[in-house]
């Protein structure tokens, strides 16, 4: 693995052998020493063109649990902000010497165009609608988590699946990690066209809420509003919201998640939110895991596989 | 002192039909056409066809306002090189091309260029859609046709008087189908790549709405419409349709609408933006047929040269649009299945109707000016980076072989290629 841009690139015994990478990482972070210097010397820079302080924070978090070091190349205050090109932006980084680049940007296949311009490893943060593989991947480990596997699990992704990179990640890391999904929102909110997507869609979330192991709920932004894509959020909420009796009706074993930052009152009321079986903390306490996994798989090697295992001995 | 010279060996074909002959050409007139003619210089045409200049109904140049992308002298020799002898040059140029005086300027640049540039008009001022452009000054400077390609205009009402004025001035409105409304903030078709890709996309019915609403005023006003780069299935049928209700429409289509997909823009490389969006290969299907039968009249290729840092940005942010001229005529012939004849058509004496410039363009014959291209139909080549003598080289052909070859073109007589050069 050179890069991690999309899900789609991935096999499932691809996203397997992450899943049980961060199975060493978990472990290792409940030693009272949580740091592994796997990646002594090698420098990170996290590229965020678009704000998000929780998943920036979670990456360089990672990437100093393994001893790399890290830069944070601030977009509001640089060249960026002067018209420096996307170009020129990853050349000039690149010229540091770096290993590898973090980005986030709002506009979908970003990650995808900046390989060209560098020889450091790209891992997607989030770019557009399009893709968000960490989060599909911290999202599959606190599902294998609570039920051993993804295989034969019923998923609900419910929400504004249309402009969702989590939800176009999810949906590809939990079929091909052997889970069934149903996408649970209205026509508009889902993207035109779902040819080719290995899911069920429902309009109707008191239909499903019954039969799954999982409900995920995706956030909704205010502007939809004024885009015509619902009529309020009011109504949104009253068809689409995990309402206590909504959450009552889920099965037992059944868990709540959301991607964050949440909005309570809206997808989710308050009260289902802070259910024992709404487990959004432990998303973003493995998030952390997910990403040294992944930076390990990408700049990692054998004989530093070993040191982390002596250091745990 | 005369200069004269006789195309030798090819096979000629225009409008009325093909024979093996040679062309004598004296003066910039084409004196003779027969067998065995001599002149004081010999150009070869063996093997050869040796057709009407090709002549281009959409063309970017960027002058005034984008030099760095493409000036009228680059784009012209590009056009050279691609077999035109005429292009019309599309009005979205800063200042965009809404009065005589910008008319008056970019006609004076051209002049002596490599190939006849006819300068298409602004319908409204600014094309921004508000107020009808002067298109009387225009037309008495010869401008023909008019349209705020980039865009379509949107109000209804003032489309509906547009094609009124210019009925009474005879010229003829080209519209860029697109309603804004369901557009506006999109980068590609709207379907299933689109939603994989999680790109905003808009639909075919962005494109159809409009040509569905100008077919209509096109019959409520009895003025000539040109619809522009038409790209969906549903367009195709529409004015298909309209042509066969005996509606005074043509239309056109682009290279890219019947070779690419929207499948390209997996690659995220905004050298596949282009509007109207590359679609489905069912769409592809389509404008392939019409071309086919006909009932599309013209190929025309929205040549739209942009600088690479342009095309370096973001997909949503990147300008929209690819070079053409250069590659056209191969694509058309590689990729059609039409026979040459039929190719010429749709590249040469139909669009040159369409332009109004039938007089100059479109036909080798005695008497007529020598605008000539002669083309080698077997010459195999594979399409570069380079981008030719474009000013810019966002070209989506890259890689692709294709067969037919414009060998030499002459415009008004001149030899502006020879042997696949350009002369200067």
């Amino acid at each position: 693995m050179r890069h991690l841009l999309s899900i789609a690139d991935l096999e499932r015994s691809d996203l397997e052998s992450l899943l049980q990478l961060t199975d060493r990482f978990v472990e290792v972070s409940k030693r009272p020493i949580r740091n592994v210097p796997a990646l002594r010397g090698k420098t990170v820079v996290s590229l965020f063109f678009e704000d998000s302080t929780r998943t920036r924070l979670s990456f360089e978090t990672a990437a100093k649990r393994l001893g790399a070091d890290v830069m944070t190349f601030s977009v509001g205050t640089s060249s960026v902000k002067k018209g420096e090109s996307l170009r020129d932006t990853v050349e000039t980084i690149s010229a540091f010497g770096i290993d590898a680049i973090v980005v986030r940007h709002a506009s979908s296949g970003v990650p995808h165009r900046i390989r060209q311009w560098t020889n450091a490893a790209i891992l997607n943060g989030g770019d557009g609608w399009h893709q968000h593989p960490t989060q599909a991947l911290l999202d599959s480990y606190t599902i294998r988590s609570h039920f051993g596997s993804l295989d034969g699990l019923r998923i609900a992704i419910v929400g504004d699946v249309k402009h969702s990179r989590v939800a176009r990640s999810d949906v590809q890391a939990f079929t091909k990690l052997g889970a069934e999904v149903v996408l649970v929102a209205p026509p508009t909110l889902l993207p035109p066209s779902l040819d080719g997507w290995p899911v069920t869609v429902s309009h109707d979330l008191d239909a499903v809420i019954g039969t799954i192991d999982v409900c995920y709920l995706l956030r909704m932004q205010r502007e939809r509003m004024v885009e015509a894509l619902v009529p309020s959020l009011r109504e949104y909420a009253h068809r689409f919201g995990l309402s206590p009796g909504r959450a009552d009706r889920l099965g037992d074993r059944a868990i709540i998640m959301h991607p964050g930052p949440m909005n309570r009152g809206v997808e989710i009321s308050p009260e289902a939110a802070d259910r024992p079986n709404a487990v959004v903390t432990e998303q973003v306490a493995n998030g952390v895991a997910v990403r040294q996994a992944a930076l390990f798989k990408l700049l990692g090697s054998e004989s530093q596989f070993e040191a982390i295992e002596k250091a745990g001995s | 002192m005369t200069i004269e010279y006789v195309i030798k060996g090819g096979r000629v074909i225009d409008a009325s039909g093909e024979t093996f002959a040679d062309v004598l050409v004296r003066d910039g007139e084409i004196v003779g056409i027969g067998p065995d003619l001599n002149g004081s210089r010999t150009i070869d045409a063996t093997g050869c066809v040796v057709a009407p200049g090709l002549v281009d109904l959409h063309t970017h140049l960027r002058e005034p306002g984008k030099e760095e992308a493409e000036t009228i002298e680059s784009g012209s020799n590009a056009a050279a090189l691609g077999g035109y002898t005429a292009v019309l040059a599309m009005p979205n140029t800063t200042p965009a091309i809404d009065c005589a005086s910008v008319v008056r300027d970019v006609q004076a640049i051209a002049r002596g260029v490599a190939c006849d540039v006819e300068v298409a008009g602004a319908i409204t001022v600014g094309r921004a859609g508000e107020q009808l452009a002067p298109m009387g000054e225009m037309s008495d400077l010869g401008v023909k046709i008019f349209t705020d390609d980039g865009t379509g205009v949107q109000d209804i009402r003032l489309m509906r008087r547009a094609l009124e004025y210019a009925r009474g001035l005879g010229v003829t409105l080209a519209q860029h189908c697109e309603v804004s409304e369901l557009s506006a903030g999109t980068c590609m078709h709207e379907g299933e790549v689109s939603s994989r890709l999680g790109m905003p996309g808009q639909p075919a019915e962005a494109e159809e709405l409009m040509v569905m609403r100008d077919i209509a005023l096109a019959r409520m006003t009895g003025a000539r419409m040109h619809f522009l780069h038409l790209s969906t299935a549903g367009s195709v049928a529409m004015v298909a349709s309209a042509k066969a209700a005996g509606l005074p429409v043509t239309c056109e289509a682009a290279p890219h609408h019947f070779t690419l997909t929207d499948e390209c823009v997996s690659s995220f490389d905004p050298v596949f933006k282009v509007h109207p969006p590359l679609r489905t290969a069912g769409d592809v299907d389509a404008v392939r047929a019409g071309l086919l039968s006909g009932s599309i009249d013209a190929i025309a290729t929205d040549h739209a040269p942009h600088p690479a840092y342009e095309k370096e940005k973001p997909f949503d942010e990147a300008p929209p649009g690819m070079l053409g001229l250069e590659y056209a005529l191969a694509l058309a012939l590689t990729e059609l299945g039409m026979d040459i004849a039929e190719v010429l058509a749709r590249l040469s004496w139909k669009p040159a109707e369409i332009a109004g410039i039938a007089d100059r363009h479109g036909a080798v014959a005695v008497g007529r000016v020598a605008n000539l291209c002669v083309i080698d139909p077997n010459h195999e080549w594979t399409i570069d980076a380079s981008g030719g003598a474009s000013r810019s080289t966002n070209v989506p052909y890259v890689g692709r072989t294709v067969r037919g070859k414009v060998r030499h073109t002459i415009h008004r007589g001149v030899p502006t290629v020879l042997d696949y050069e350009l002369q200067s």
